[in-house]
């Protein structure tokens, strides 16, 4: 198992530096430079600033800079935040969007879970159809059409919670977010785990279960649960990537001052190094959570396990 | 050449009986002759600001169906204006997938062997990047026009149809038509487009209806956050992005785009899952 944790880690190493090359190629891509403004700025100013930057330098050179900063931690200045360096901008943004995504996640999970479940018990009952029909609506309506519909009713008509800003510790800033957030996740996992209930209800060892007088709780909750989860646990890749995009409505809306919203910022003002730092930090989090998943995959499913079981 | 046309008229029927995508199917030709032809019904241009009526609610006697944002632009119009740009968009892009997913996947499934483990393993790569990102970074660095929102969401959609038509292709090459075919001396691009192609058209209808939301949401993503379609021009997503920034005293504004939004996405789910249904009954 760890031999496979390994290899599996040192397999992101790669895909890694894919992302790091693409991202930093894409970017010098660009027909104009960082420094154009709406009035062009004196050959020797600019010359001074592209030196300042190293935009001087050939292309193997900054990018050689680049990466053996990134290893130091240290993903270069902002050009638009210029009192910033991006390394700053990502450690006061990530907390606030860590705690975003993992509670968006746990919520989905704990909600989604269960409500699948309960669809399958009541297959074809009224709450089986409701479930499906509240799943199909929070798949297709997108989160930036969700998150000012929920502030608007929440935040403005009922007053329940903040519609908008971020004081560390208050926990009613994070309702809105998160809920909002972790809806269409919850929709996905809702209908992935009735599927598989159903389909796991009707195999041999749940009606060899049966047969043996287990109690209907029992069955459902940790004969069936386990097996029914694999889909699930699978999803949960995608779903980190849902999430982290999504992470990106929802703190532009909501006000958090979080990775996302930097990011955003970042593109509108093409702070070239700002997006990348941004991009970079996001992949590695979508490489890891994908690792993640696959370990547990592998722990729940022996199969998938290189070697088999032991 | 009776076979396949027996097997498209099966699903035609079976799609007719399949109520929810009938009536999407309606409701959405609807949809898009209203874009086409419905802002020369209305008398308002979907750029003309109007000082003397800005933010107006919906009020049929004045004209404005669904009322005025906040610079006095007609909402019903420019509602209008943004779905058809939003599906143009939508569709080209489906189509830019559909081309380079269909070939890759039929090249790979014609091909097996090393060719084809080097294909799909290509795709494998590119689904461990978070596509989304990248055309963001794209966003920055070239112009935000609509021609390269299109080519750069397209560019990112194909991995999955890829993977479908390369399985669905490699199942078709035992086939004994495909051995005919290359008995009668057909050559590879002979086989894949005229033979494999043509027999892979149900999948890749029903995987393109279900693209086609995908690709809109994309780019109403990216217009809403402001990286994608600007101003003046109107796309679903900034207008979305409009009246969020209004809600609190207009919400009309908020309200027409992202009900049209809403609706559209529906209707494309719910016509690819009768589509589906209707074209591989073995599903139900």
């Amino acid at each position: 198992m760890l031999r496979y944790i390994l290899t599996r880690l040192l397999g992101a190493i790669p895909t890694l530096a894919v992302i790091v090359l693409l991202a930093f190629l894409l970017t010098r891509l660009a027909p104009g430079g960082p420094f154009d403004e709406e009035q062009a700025l004196p050959p020797e100013i600019r010359a001074n600033l592209e030196r300042a930057y190293g935009l001087d330098q050939p292309l193997h050179v900054q990018f050689g800079r680049y990466a053996a900063g990134l290893l130091r931690g240290d993903f270069g200045p902002s050009f638009k935040f210029k009192d910033f360096s991006v390394t700053e901008l990502i450690a006061t943004g990530l907390p606030v969007s860590l705690q975003l995504g993992a509670l968006a996640m746990l919520l989905a999970v704990l909600l989604g879970v269960p409500a699948g479940v309960a669809a399958a018990l009541s297959h074809n009952r009224a709450a089986d159809h409701l479930v499906m029909a509240l799943a199909v609506l929070g798949i297709a309506v997108p989160v930036f059409v969700v998150a000012p519909l929920a502030a608007l009713v929440f935040g403005i008509y009922l007053q329940w919670v903040p519609v908008a800003g971020w004081s560390p510790g208050n926990a009613r800033d994070m309702v809105l977010p998160t809920v909002t957030l972790a809806l269409p996740v919850i929709a996905y996992v809702a209908r992935l785990m009735r599927g598989s209930m159903l389909e796991t209800l009707r195999s041999p060892f749940v009606r060899a279960a049966r047969a043996r007088g287990v109690p209907r709780t029992r069955l459902v909750w940790r004969h069936a649960l386990p097996a029914a989860l694999t889909p699930v646990v699978s999803y949960l890749g995608p779903a980190t990537a849902a999430v982290l995009t999504g992470s990106l409505v929802v703190e532009t809306i909501f006000g958090l001052p979080g990775l996302g919203r930097y990011l955003v910022q970042g593109a509108l003002n093409r702070d070239y190094t700002l997006v990348m730092g941004m991009v970079i930090v996001y992949a590695t989090f979508m490489i890891l959570l994908n690792l993640l998943v696959d370990v547990a995959y592998a722990f729940l499913d022996p199969r998938v396990r290189p070697g088999g079981r032991r | 050449m009776s076979g396949a046309r027996g097997l498209w008229r099966d699903a035609l029927r079976r799609l007719r009986r399949n109520r929810a995508a009938v009536a999407s199917l309606l409701l959405l030709a609807l949809l898009v002759l209203l874009a086409v032809a419905g802002p020369s019904a209305s008398r308002y241009p979907p750029d003309e600001l109007d000082w003397a009526m800005m933010g107006v609610p919906p009020d049929p006697a004045s004209g404005h169906w669904l009322g005025t944002d906040r610079l006095g632009r007609d909402l019903f119009v420019r509602t209008l204006h943004g779905a058809r740009l939003s599906l143009a968009i939508a569709l080209l892009a489906t189509l830019v997938s559909l081309t380079i997913g269909v070939t890759w996947g039929a090249v790979a499934g014609y091909a097996g062997g090393r060719l084809d483990a080097l294909m799909m393993r290509f795709v494998d790569v590119l689904y461990a990047l978070p596509s989304i990102f990248f055309v963001i970074i794209l966003t920055v660095v070239f112009d935000r026009s609509p021609a390269l929102l299109f080519f750069a969401i397209g560019a990112i959609g194909w991995l999955t149809m890829a993977r479908v038509v390369r399985g669905q292709a490699m199942s078709l090459m035992h086939r004994d038509f495909i051995e005919a075919a290359v008995a009668a001396g057909a050559g590879p691009a002979r086989v894949i487009f005229r033979h494999l192609v043509p027999n892979l058209l149900g999948t890749v209808v029903v995987y393109a209806t279900l693209m086609i939301p995908q690709m809109i949401l994309i780019e109403s993503f990216l217009s809403f956050l402001g990286i994608g379609i600007q101003e003046p021009l109107a796309s679903l997503g900034n207008l979305v992005a409009d009246g969020a920034a209004e809600m609190e005293t207009a919400p009309w504004i908020l309200l027409a785009p992202a009900g049209c939004l809403v609706t559209i996405v529906f209707c494309f789910n719910f016509i690819g899952d009768g589509l589906r249904d209707a074209l591989d009954p073995r599903e139900r």
